[in-house]
């Protein structure tokens, strides 16, 4: 990780990440796809999703999957790698992905769950393979210039009224 | 955890506000969300009980501005402090960046402060953090109640580190905004130099 802690993510990464997100709600027929880290934080997006509070709903993803994990501990299994919510119009496939991020796929009646998990599969290897590289990048070295660059000023400076 | 992206230009980082049951920590976002303009900030969520007791979080995400061309957005958090929600607790401190302690001022209260302060101790160091080295600070709310302990009983109870601390009244907004850019500063602060 780049500083005490922190996740960066590159434009090389970005771009690969959200080519699989396109692939995965073109391939499952899905309304759309997040890839949200498990702090929460949104990491893609993909499908139609102006309607959506994506703020949100990360937030309440990852709130979601950390309860899940909870629970999964406490019942001694290593984890609930899967959700599935059925919804009148809308459902969610959630999924854990190489133990870091959340893959969410919205779907309806245009897919279906067995295509959902079909496809799921497929994009969370690939996914899985560009939070590895990313991993390896973050541990490589100083990868984080811009946090370098700040200064007590640039600090001081957003929080004057 | 901070999330810098330098795709979408965003650093993103984590605040949580901890305390007893009944605190303000809610009432310290509810403010904040109040006074904050339409375009700095999202929505805010509140998982709550029908009596609208903290049961899982609230949340709120709200931009700051912008540092050498990326924005600074914070997702703030609350933890349900009633003491039979600790595994939530655990659970909302995960990747956290920074930690507001919210204490109630009253003098019967005091007891669950210090209950409430050594299990945020304890529910950081289970997830390898020490308070005594991630950006925190300490918010003496309800100093309006003609209840509240002496301030300098508070502070020698719940901040023997001497970390910035803010007197507060959340309902009417006084040292909110004060409490939240302290901690903020000091996430950006430490962020900076861990780059």
């Amino acid at each position: 990780m780049g500083g005490s802690g922190t996740v960066v993510m590159f434009e090389e990464e970005q771009q690969q990440i959200q080519a699989i997100c396109d692939r995965l709600q073109r391939d499952s027929n899905s309304i759309a796809i997040l890839v949200i880290n498990k702090d929460g934080q949104e990491i893609a997006r993909a499908g139609n999703t102006e309607h959506l509070d994506v703020t949100s709903l990360s937030s309440l993803f990852a709130g979601n999957v950390a309860a899940t994990g909870g629970i999964a501990k406490l019942l001694a299994e290593k984890e609930f790698s899967g959700q599935f919510h059925e919804g009148e119009k809308t459902n969610i496939h959630l999924s854990l992905v190489a133990q870091r991020a959340i893959l969410v796929v919205l779907f309806d009646t245009r897919s279906s769950l067995g295509l959902v998990r079909l496809r799921v599969k497929k994009a969370s290897e690939e996914l899985a393979k560009v939070f590895e590289a990313l991993v390896k990048k973050m541990s490589a070295g100083n990868v984080s210039p811009v946090l370098g660059e700040i200064s007590d000023d640039d600090i001081d400076n957003l929080f004057n009224d | 955890m901070s999330f810098i992206n330098y795709s979408s230009r965003e650093i993103n980082c984590k605040i949580v506000y901890y305390g007893p049951g009944l605190c303000g920590k809610t009432t310290n976002l509810q403010y904040i969300y109040s006074k904050t303009n339409p375009e700095a900030k999202g929505k805010m969520i509140s998982l709550a009980t029908e009596t609208e007791r903290t049961l899982f979080f609230d949340f709120l995400p709200l931009s700051l501005g912008e540092i050498r061309g990326f924005k600074t957005r914070f997702h703030l958090y609350t933890v349900p402090g009633q003491v039979f929600y600790d595994a939530s607790r655990k659970l909302i401190l995960k990747g956290v960046d920074g930690v507001c302690f919210v204490a109630d001022s009253q003098v019967e209260r005091m007891e669950a402060n210090i209950e409430s302060l050594d299990n945020l101790r304890v529910n950081l160091q289970d997830q390898g953090y020490n308070l005594d080295k991630i950006p925190y600070v300490v918010q003496y709310n309800k100093r309006d109640l003609p209840n509240s302990a002496p301030l300098d009983e508070l502070k020698k109870v719940l901040n023997p580190t001497n970390v910035p601390e803010y007197e507060a009244v959340a309902t009417t907004g006084v040292g909110v905004f004060d409490t939240l850019k302290a901690v903020a500063k000091l996430v950006l602060t430490e962020l900076k130099r861990g780059g």
